[in-house]
């Protein structure tokens, strides 16, 4: 990549955009999974009869159990959030980026 | 103390110790059906190498099957690289003696893969070439960073490899008595070695995806068989499993093991040690240069994460199908007066029985092959990323100082993969009657204290200097080894020193942020003009890391 190029691509607003909101998107999905993920350990450690508790009177399902898939579950959908808004939005802004960069 | 115990006794279910494998009886009749299932895995396997081998001509198709792979392609080899033999059969296992406090290890394990997609994989294939050390040596000194990155890569993989061939001696020598201990270790070691040093990336990928579809496959027809026995309810399942269990209820309250208090300090580590661990394993990153481009490493990491959720779903209804099928059963339970949990053949062995419970001699075959076919894809794995890091990092960049060449490098890959392989063989002999508990601890405490946040901080902070990086990589090392040496499982239990000096399993909570401090203040205070330059060169690595521009080439469509 030559010095003119880079010097293109940093000037231009659209990369200062793409970066500020893929970094946006990217943190605060990363936060969700942690809030998720730690705030489901923590439950474990401070509330764990909260988690023992079964999901309905006639049933043995304790609510833990479900909110654990339920992470699983999630997980799975926030990376297809992560993939889908990625080749939606930021891969065009990307490749015009790169085009305008090597007129 | 008693939460360590409990972690720390379901930490060594990951560390694939299959207990008590020496007294399976030396009359047991030949397990026929194992043994034809294995060899035709192992011929198909062989056939893909001869394949590969014949594709295999430059560096990138050695470590990096030419980049030629598609992300699907690449989902399922993550979801083979990931998927051991010992989160199969342990968490079923878990499951059985403990109901649902399995599903937080399982939880654990999935969680790093989001962050490895939000953070990691699309800057990983836009930087690297084939280590994760490319990347972090992008703009830093070579000599240092690489040297730090590959120390840091080896002993995650030796010990890895440890843990995975001690497994798969017990693991074979249980299934098949015939076969010794270390017969077993010697099958593994032989055929990583013909697999990987021919066939390189391109027949380690191929040997992870059928590993992946097989294990699926097989995982999901016990599931289908559970469920059929319960008449696809699951409220069915669980009260059946509650009424036959002898700590009935007990086993849907327990979000930590049975009679055991969690604390928070310990869970909070444990949940840092799993998430991060997994997001800095080198074998893992290392699956990140196979692609064609950032959007192939993206949409891999979705298949992967979904393929690796379902199965730990799957091995869940497993456990809990063991309690229904396998508990109380007198063809499985060594002493039923004693215990109607305790099985034949050790700790690990609910799901291989339930299989037998569903499917007969012919499913318990395939299981038990896919058990093993699952231990050679990771061994694989690990042996090639061990490998890539002493030719590539080492050799090539440290030592040649870049000015070896492709078919240099290669070779000195190649031998590689050959002395890490006789050492996982030596080692598993060493190890056969050692205590391995601590494996999942250090692997995943070196991982997540080292690789993830010195690879995070290189992409993300511009202030990094090569000084910050390497005394904040090895603090990251020896931290999480000194902690771990002067902690509950070697201290306590393996040396027999008394009470432990540091008393949590996971150090991770005290070294991460240790870590993070030192890079800090290590590169601030670096006013060389070295740090200068290196600061001022993270535009330009900033712009090919979100753009790909000048990144490695993809195969063209094949």
């Amino acid at each position: 990549m030559s010095e003119l190029i880079a010097s293109k691509i940093q000037n231009n607003p659209k990369y200062l955009q793409l970066v500020r909101s893929r970094n946006t998107l990217s943190w605060t999905l990363s936060a969700l999974v942690c809030i998720m993920y730690f705030g489901f350990t923590l439950m474990i450690a401070f509330t764990p009869d909260i988690l023992t508790q079964p999901i309905a009177a006639d049933s043995v399902i304790p609510v833990g159990m479900l909110m654990g898939v339920g992470v699983i579950f999630a997980s799975c959908v926030l990376t297809g959030i992560y993939v889908y808004v990625a080749n939606h939005t930021f891969d065009p802004i990307v490749n015009e980026i790169v085009s305008e960069a090597s007129k | 103390m008693k939460t360590l115990k409990t972690f720390a006794g379901a930490a060594s279910l990951f560390a694939s110790r299959f207990a008590f494998a020496a007294d399976a009886p030396a009359e047991q009749p030949l397990n026929w059906h194992a043994i034809v299932m294995f060899l035709i895995f192992v011929a198909i396997t062989l056939i893909i190498t001869y394949w590969a081998a014949t594709r295999t001509k430059t560096a990138s198709d050695f470590y990096a099957a030419g980049r030629g792979i598609t992300g699907l392609q690449n989902g399922m080899a993550i979801a083979g690289d990931f998927m051991s033999a010992a989160s199969f059969l342990g968490i079923a296992a878990l499951v059985y003696m403990n109901g649902f406090y399995g599903l937080i290890f399982s939880v654990g394990w999935l969680v790093g893969w989001p962050i490895i997609l939000f953070l990691i994989a699309e800057r990983l294939r836009n930087l690297g070439k084939y280590t994760y050390a490319d990347v972090v040596s992008f703009r830093l000194q070579q000599g240092p960073v690489r040297t730090m990155a590959a120390i840091g890569s080896l002993i995650v993989v030796i010990w890895y490899l440890i843990g995975q061939a001690v497994g798969a001696g017990q693991l074979l020598h249980t299934l098949v008595p015939q076969i010794s201990y270390r017969e077993s270790i010697v099958v593994v070691g032989g055929l990583i070695i013909i697999y990987v040093t021919f066939g390189g990336m391109k027949a380690t990928t191929w040997v992870q995806i059928i590993k992946a579809a097989l294990l699926l496959g097989g995982a999901t027809l016990m599931a289908i068989g559970v469920m059929a026995h319960e008449g696809f309810s699951f409220a069915k399942l669980f009260s059946d499993a509650v009424a036959i269990h002898p700590k009935h209820m007990d086993i849907m309250k327990s979000v930590v093991k049975i009679g055991a208090k969690a604390n928070p300090l310990e869970s909070i580590s444990l949940g840092l040690t799993l998430m991060l661990g997994t997001a800095g394993l080198p074998h893992i990153l290392m699956r990140f240069f196979t692609v064609t481009d950032s959007k192939a490493a993206r949409k891999s990491v979705l298949y992967g994460t979904c393929f690796i959720g379902f199965f730990y779903i799957l091995t869940f209804i497993i456990g809990f199908g063991a309690i229904v099928l396998v508990a109380n059963n007198p063809e499985y339970v060594a002493n039923i007066s004693k215990s109607i949990l305790d099985l034949k053949g050790g700790a690990n062995m609910p799901a291989v029985y339930l299989s037998h419970a569903i499917g007969g001699d012919l499913f318990l075959g395939f299981i038990a092959a896919v058990a093993f076919a699952t231990i050679l894809a990771v061994v694989s794995g690990l042996t090639l990323a061990g490998a890539s890091a002493l030719s590539h990092d080492i050799y090539a960049n440290v030592i040649m100082k870049g000015r070896a060449s492709e078919k240099q490098e290669v070779w000195v890959s190649k031998m590689s993969v050959i002395g890490l392989g006789v050492l996982a063989v030596l080692l598993g002999f060493a190890f056969e009657k050692q205590n391995i508990a601590y494996i999942v601890g250090l692997t995943f405490s070196i991982a997540a204290c080292t690789n993830f946040p010195i690879l995070a901080l290189s992409v993300f902070w511009r202030g990094l200097t090569t000084r910050g990086a390497v005394i904040g990589g090895y603090t990251g090392i020896f931290g999480s080894i000194g902690l771990l040496i002067v902690g509950p499982t070697i201290w306590t239990s393996i040396l027999k020193m008394g009470p432990a000096i540091f008393p949590y399993d996971f150090p991770t909570f005290v070294v991460l942020p240790l870590v993070l401090i030192v890079a800090y203040i290590a590169s601030v205070t670096d006013k060389s003009e070295s740090a200068a330059k290196e600061r001022a060169a993270f535009d330009a690595q900033m712009i090919r890391a979100e753009t790909g521009l000048g990144a490695e080439a993809g195969a063209v469509a094949h």
